[in-house]
């Protein structure tokens, strides 16, 4: 049975499971339907599945500004649990969406850019797009309070590169 | 433009839908689903409040209201203040909107996102809200936007439209 009244305690490295987990036990998540895997190189790919509920035009139709804005929010937050040295919950502190295109009955996709991770603060852009990811139907980007241990773990590529200037 | 000189300015549809403001939601299916209600109305301005529920929650440890609901009721409220500064029903559409979170949503508690549509232009609207518990100077978020106005082709809300015939 998923816990629900305790978000996991996530370690490194966060995969699909884990990330699963962690939307499974945000309500407002659960309500939106979001869920998220993790590519190769450690990218959450976030799904915001169509549903009826979902719907703030019912004439075009097009899906709620409100959805599409706490979607790209919930992409980032996952971006950065699954890039952190301790994963743990960021806060946002800000966050600005632009609409670029309506959001249509269908599924919604999104992606997470950490554009600079700090030990305390990150600045993240996320951008969302349905059939075609060169056709986003909006982005945003936002600056996110990072817990204690929120500080980007070393990945992969970045070791390979530490290690090449050491030697 | 010019039906507007020398005569009376045009109610707008704030002035014009009265009683009948829930209309402005009622036609909007995610704010049904989540809940949100329109406490007041006026030219240009709209007070739109969400009761807090579980199942909008972002922390389950802390019962705090998912960030991701407040963008939207605040973007919700940016867009009845823009309809309420208009004198008829007008496809709009977001453009833009920036959020600032001061301090978490009270758990249990009722939010309130007060919205004012400040400046408007022939296609552009400029729009200022405040997301509280009742207490301004203790906001949960302050937001800027800006909305299109005649944004797409599709028939307005035919039900907010019989609700301001003149």
């Amino acid at each position: 049975m998923t816990d629900t009244r305790h978000l996991p305690r996530l370690t490194r490295p966060v995969g699909n499971d884990g990330i699963a987990r962690l939307l499974q036990a945000i309500p407002f998540a659960r309500l939106l339907g979001v869920n998220a895997t993790i590519d190769d190189e450690g990218k959450v790919i976030a799904r915001m599945p169509y549903g009826d509920h979902l719907i703030g035009n019912p004439r075009l139709p097009a899906l709620h500004g409100g959805t599409i804005g706490a979607f790209l929010e919930m992409t980032a937050i996952a971006q950065l649990v699954v890039d952190m040295a301790e994963p743990g919950i960021p806060k946002t502190i800000d966050i600005t969406v632009d609409y670029l295109r309506s959001g249509r009955p269908r599924d919604t996709f999104a992606k997470a850019i950490v554009a600079k991770h700090g030990r305390r603060i990150a600045n993240v852009r996320i951008e969302a797009w349905q059939d075609d990811p060169t056709r986003p139907i909006a982005t945003a980007h936002g600056h996110f309070m990072l817990p204690e241990g929120g500080e980007a773990a070393a990945p992969a590529s970045a070791d390979i590169k530490a290690t090449e200037t050491k030697a | 433009m010019s039906e507007e000189i020398g005569l009376e300015k045009p109610k707008v549809i704030g002035e014009l839908i009265g009683e009948n403001r829930q209309v402005l939601l009622s036609t909007v299916p995610f704010a049904v689903a989540v809940g949100m209600d329109v406490v007041a109305v006026g030219p240009g301005r709209a007070t739109l409040s969400l009761a807090w529920r579980e199942d909008l929650v972002g922390n389950p440890e802390t019962g705090v209201l998912h960030g991701g609901i407040i963008t939207a009721l605040i973007d919700q409220a940016c867009g009845v203040a823009v309809i309420c500064s208009l004198p008829k029903m007008t496809s709009i559409a977001t453009l833009d909107l920036r959020i600032d979170y001061l301090r978490p949503a009270t758990p249990g508690q009722t939010v309130l996102v007060e919205a004012e549509c400040y400046r408007k232009t022939r296609s552009i609207a400029f729009i200022r809200a405040l997301a509280h518990h009742g207490n301004r100077d203790d906001a949960i978020a302050h937001s800027v936007a800006t909305f299109m106005l005649g944004a797409n082709k599709a028939p307005p809300s035919r039900q907010i439209a019989e609700q301001v015939q003149q």
